[in-house]
């Protein structure tokens, strides 16, 4: 047998390794200028004010994204309310009860193209289902309804990944010892697949928060002299703000704007960072 | 799967001895009774018509080569093969004179009585007292006293206390592999089993490990029924007081240890045991 050149095995090995990195490299890159960008572009607006004042049509220099910032916060949290009890619940029923059946199959279809809806036709749906129908109105709560539907796939294909990589000996070592199939989701599946069921949360709470078209489908307003106060208020979210400020023509608009988008990333990052290290306190091996 | 004459060349010839004689062994009453007993996965039969009568309070070792359904039977004793779609159980196993596939049988009451310590030692990633309380607190709710005193009481019994005292609360991951493996067989010991199905319960381990795990099988079975099952012929020669040889699926031989490994009656067995194949 001739043997195989040791020499080109090695260059394979760090061209590879090279393309490899390339990949990470052109993401993180382009995030990076992405972000010096913003900065640049935020960078004479960026004051500590501008957390705390009200937006304004009339005097860049003096608005602000307190408004959308409590109004985001409010979405958020009852999103995530609504959408981790429900999501992990379908989550749970769909691996662990229905796991063959021809119905689980068919809500497995369903959930996976939930998932491709556009998110314009969940604010439509949401439109019709909480603002008109239920006549909530235009605030928090319709809102908050709306972004769930749309976060609620992900939730539940999350939870199921989280709870099919619980070893099978967890599952069996509960079962022999006589415990029901309750006993063992409950003492061993989920707090085994908790650290899985944040990242859900993660996912569901980065949605949540960035989301723009159905809030203002469903009449998020981009005007507001007060701060959303609960369910039941009027609501302003981030990016609706944003979106609402980059579509006037003056530069100091626009820095607003870019502004708002550096609030808005520090809050992301900062709630997916305590996510990620309440989940490594959480992670446990096998 | 059905028996061919070729499968058998060269090994053996199949003499039915055990397997068509439904009473192989006098004894008194039987803990655990196959009679006809076969296990299918969808359409293949990992276990045909198996009849066999595991005694009380003795240590019954089933032997055979990989494959062989001897860890199918075993898990069919508990019902742990309910958890495998596709598996389908016909014929009747009697646990205690009581059928197990019984519609009215309720599996969470059967592996109460029944429990199972699996190849790979599988503690729960908690603390050692946590892996022990689970058991005892699926069934009972015991006061905090009643809770300690259970605990060590199986770990007492299960030979690994005095290499745990100081450090129940530590987790039971960080214990080597045989400790974890006698963690499990404490925390099945806590909740009383009557019979105690060993699945290969070393093979994961070295031989010290082994054989604190062997001299615990000696002790335990003045208190209850155990079957293992192994694939080490040496470990079966040593703890087992009746042995099983399958092969197949089916049941070739089963009598005293002693006579199985010095007069087994099918040749098949005796060149399994004398290392001709396996």
């Amino acid at each position: 047998m001739r043997l195989r050149s040791l020499r080109v095995r090695h260059a394979k090995e760090r061209i590879f390794q090279g393309a490899f990195l390339a990949g990470i490299a052109v993401a993180l890159g382009s995030l990076a200028f992405f972000l010096a960008d913003i900065l640049a572009e935020a960078w004479p607006a960026l004051r500590p004010e501008i957390l705390v004042s009200f937006p304004s049509f009339q005097d860049p220099t003096r608005a602000g994204i307190a408004p959308a910032i409590v109004g985001s916060l409010w979405l958020v949290g009852m999103t995530l309310l609504f959408s981790l009890p429900l999501g992990v619940a379908a989550g749970i029923y769909l691996e662990e009860y229905a796991r063959r059946s021809r119905l689980a199959r068919l809500l497995q279809a369903g959930v996976a193209n939930l998932a491709g809806v556009p998110s314009v036709v969940f604010g439509l749906l949401g439109l019709m289902l909480f603002v008109r129908g239920l006549d909530l109105g235009p605030v928090v709560l319709a809102g908050a309804l709306t972004l769930t539907m749309l976060v609620f796939p992900y939730v539940v294909i999350t939870t199921q990944e989280a709870i099919r990589a619980v070893p099978a000996s967890l599952r069996d070592g509960s079962l022999a010892l006589g415990a029901t199939h309750w006993q063992t989701v409950r003492r061993q599946v989920i707090p085994a697949a908790a650290p899985g069921l944040l990242t859900a949360a993660i996912l569901a709470a980065s949605r949540a928060m960035g989301e723009t078209a159905p809030l203002i489908v469903i009449g998020a307003v981009v005007f507001m002299k007060f701060l959303p106060y609960g369910p039941d208020s009027p609501f302003i979210a981030l990016p609706v703000q944003i979106y609402a400020w980059t579509g006037l023509p003056q530069d100091e608009w626009r820095s607003l704007a870019a502004a708002a988008i550096v609030v808005f990333l520090g809050i992301l990052l900062s709630v997916n960072l305590g996510a990620i290290l309440l989940r490594g306190k959480l992670q446990r091996r096998w | 799967m059905e028996l061919e004459a070729g499968t058998w060349e060269g090994i053996g010839k199949l003499e039915p001895i055990a397997a068509r004689d439904a009473q192989p062994l006098s004894f008194g009453a039987a803990a655990v009774e196959s009679k006809h007993l076969s296990i299918f996965y969808g359409r293949k039969p990992a276990v045909q018509d198996l009849s066999l009568r595991i005694p009380r309070h003795r240590v019954t070792a089933i032997i055979g080569p990989s494959g062989c359904g001897k860890s199918t039977f075993l898990r069919a004793i508990d019902r742990m093969n309910d958890t495998i779609p596709g598996c389908r159980t016909v014929g009747i196993l009697e646990v205690e004179g009581e059928d197990v596939y019984a519609p009215d049988v309720d599996p969470v009451l059967l592996r109460r009585k029944v429990g199972l310590i699996f190849q790979k030692p599988n503690p729960f990633p908690k603390s050692i007292f946590g892996n022990i309380a689970f058991g005892v607190q699926l069934h009972y709710r015991p006061s905090r006293e009643e809770l300690g005193e259970v605990v060590e009481a199986a770990l007492r019994q299960a030979q690994l206390w005095d290499e745990v005292a100081d450090r129940l609360e530590e987790n039971a991951l960080g214990l080597s592999g045989g400790q974890q493996q006698r963690l499990c067989i404490a925390r099945a010991l806590a909740i009383q089993p009557e019979i105690l199905l060993m699945d290969e319960p070393c093979s994961a381990l070295d031989p010290i490990a082994t054989a604190k795990i062997e001299t615990l099988i000696a002790e335990l079975k003045q208190q209850m029924t155990i079957v293992l099952v192994t694939h080490n012929m040496q470990q079966a020669a040593r703890v087992a007081d009746f042995t099983a040889f399958m092969y197949l699926g089916r049941l070739i031989e089963y009598g005293p240890t002693a006579q199985i490994f010095e007069r087994p009656r099918a040749e098949l067995t005796e060149n399994y045991i004398t290392g001709r194949f396996g």
